[in-house]
């Protein structure tokens, strides 16, 4: 019964929430919402450390916006493209850094996402330098008009909540079971008959979709996609606010995306602070707390709750 | 397709792929000995690279000590900071997944370039060639600084090759390397021995900064870039093979090179497509041979 009300309440808050905060703010908090759990799927449930998943989001921002600028296609139309096409790079980048675990993982999809970032920059359609600017928000389902930001807040919200709903059904299928044991001992995986490869490749597929999603949905937020979407300092972002918030966790993340957007924003003044605070926030977070807030937090319930038990 | 290439262009660029190339080399054979021997991969490399290129500007603009001087100086430098990060970093987490370690020194990135910019700013600062002028060889202008840079480093990655896998000293990093009990048994310091070698491919990044002060800006980013060029070489050659990555590095660095002449427009593209095809066709590597360290 208690979950319930907490889930109203948030509800409740979420819904009343562009009334007093500035909206803009609010909907790039919930697109890094569906970017970090994007992220925390991969990480936190299957072990693979992609350090390159701006590619993602920075190619489906491009993809929205260039059919929703040269087509003017319907709102939904430009998140499924942008979710077509990130879900169908996730796969590619997917076949080609699998074949290397752990650690080179990492480097490679590293080194991909730069070579990424360079072809967009030579790319005609993406605006090289200068990004793609004036991305217009069309209707919704070609019908309700939602260009306003109050308007367009709640359709962001509702895609936040289905995506999140998405990346809940997928860690507590049995899919989600398995990347966990691949995750924590790949060869008994492979010995009970399952090609962990393959499921690897599904999770990056999966994953990028849902990065795709958060990238489509900020180039309508912003209306507009530049090169910053694609480059490295977005993936690092991404990784600070999911291990902050706490791994394999499914709160934590987006809890993560909540603080680290608030504190750039606070911290945008001070030129390159924003960037040294995060590093050191990072740094502390892997020496001391790993498990991130969430994480911790939850520990230490449980051993209060134990404690009570006891006596 | 040769005919409207002049040689003057091409050498031209083969140099430029000979310079980098040889940057290459000198940084992922650091980063190939500390992940040899810690199995951490060294996000910081680039940074400490420009650390290096830093230390020599400050070494002359506020001491006055010209670039022969720090050439010996500045690596000391930032080996001893490397010896700093190694024991505030990662000896607390040594124990953990390297993923943990990958994301520290990454974190450490985010700090040293963004204190670098707040000091001096993100605009590169001039540092004066040491070795003005040059030689004409008939068919291309030859300056003496890159001339130097390239025998130079030569000498470093090769000289350093020969001191790990050719000495008793090197013996002793592949041996801790493989069973560190048993090297400890022998009364050997492992641990110091690994904060040792860490230090050690820390300065060859310093040094490499030093080296490319002259040629390119002095600049807070110089590193950062160059760091995933770098890790591509790395996974183009075999994680962990010394030898592997100073030839993929001078190759890489050539091959760039002369797709500058042949086909520009790739030439930022062209070291990514060699290590996705490298992946696919040698999923373990070039150099991925018994020889150096694991």
């Amino acid at each position: 019964m208690n979950r319930y009300l907490w889930l109203a309440a948030i509800a409740v808050a979420l819904t009343a929430a562009p009334f007093f905060v500035y909206p803009v703010l609010l909907m790039s908090i919930l697109c890094f919402v569906i970017f970090a759990s994007s992220f925390n799927l991969l990480l936190g449930y299957a072990g693979l450390l992609c350090f390159g998943q701006a590619m993602f989001f920075g190619t489906a921002a491009y993809v929205a916006g260039f059919v929703l600028k040269t087509y003017g296609v319907s709102l939904e139309i430009a998140l499924l493209s942008g979710i077509a096409v990130s879900a169908a790079m996730g796969y590619v980048v997917g076949v080609i850094s699998v074949r290397r675990s752990g650690i080179q993982f990492a480097m490679i999809t590293l080194a991909i996402s730069q070579f990424v970032y360079f072809l967009l920059l030579q790319a005609e359609f993406t605006g090289g330098e200068d990004g793609m600017q004036r991305i217009p928000r069309s209707a919704l389902f070609g019908l309700f008009d939602v260009s306003d930001h109050l308007h367009f807040y709640y359709v962001t919200l509702a895609v936040t909540v289905l995506a999140v709903a998405f990346f809940y059904r997928v860690v507590h299928s049995p899919f989600g079971e398995l990347l966990r044991a691949i995750r924590d001992n790949e060869p008994r995986v492979e010995s009970l008959g399952f090609r962990p490869e393959r499921y690897k490749i599904v999770a990056m597929t999966l994953s990028a979709g849902l990065a795709g999603l958060a990238g489509a949905l900020k180039a309508m937020v912003f209306q507009f996609a530049t090169l910053t979407d694609v480059s490295w300092p977005i993936s690092a972002e991404v990784i600070l606010m999911t291990l902050l918030g706490g791994l394999g966790t499914l709160t934590g993340p987006m809890l993560g995306a909540g603080v680290v957007i608030l504190m750039n924003d606070e911290l945008a003044q001070f030129g390159e602070w924003a960037l040294i605070t995060q590093g050191a926030i990072l740094l502390l977070v892997i020496i001391f707390f790993r498990r991130g807030v969430v994480g911790e937090t939850s520990a230490l319930l449980r051993k209060l709750r134990t404690r009570q038990d006891q006596s | 397709m040769f005919d409207g290439i002049s040689t003057q262009l091409l050498f031209g660029q083969v140099l430029i792929g000979l310079i980098n190339g040889s940057f290459y080399a000198m940084l992922s054979m650091g980063l190939a000995i500390i992940f040899g021997l810690m199995s951490v991969v060294n996000f910081a490399h680039g940074a400490q690279y420009m650390l290096g290129a830093f230390v020599a500007w400050a070494l002359l603009n506020y001491l006055g000590i010209p670039y022969w001087g720090a050439l010996f100086i500045a690596p000391v430098v930032v080996g001893v900071f490397g010896l700093f990060m190694e024991r505030t970093i990662l000896r607390p987490i040594q124990n953990l997944d390297h993923l943990y370690s990958l994301l520290a020194t990454f974190a450490a990135v985010l700090i040293i370039e963004g204190l670098v910019r707040q000091e001096f700013g993100s605009t590169g600062l001039p540092y004066n060639s040491p070795l003005p002028g040059g030689v004409n060889l008939g068919f291309m202008f030859m300056p003496w600084y890159r001339l130097w840079v390239v025998l130079f480093s030569v000498v470093v990655c090769f000289g350093t090759y020969i001191l790990i896998e050719h000495t008793k000293l090197g013996a002793y990093l592949r041996a801790a390397n493989e069973k560190p009990e048993i090297v400890e048994s022998f009364g050997i310091n492992v641990p110091r021995m690994i904060s040792l070698t860490y230090a050690f491919g820390v300065g060859l990044a310093g040094l490499g900064g030093v080296l490319a002060a002259p040629i390119y800006q002095v600049s807070p980013s110089m590193g950062s870039n160059l760091m995933i060029v770098i890790f591509a070489v790395v996974v183009i050659g075999g994680m962990g093979s010394i030898l592997g990555a100073i030839l993929t590095g001078y190759l890489i660095g050539l091959v760039e090179g002369l797709t500058k002449v042949f086909y520009p427009e790739a030439a930022n593209l062209v070291i990514f497509v060699i290590m996705i095809f490298a992946l696919i066709l040698r999923p373990n590597g070039l150099f991925s041979g018994k020889e150096g360290l694991k």
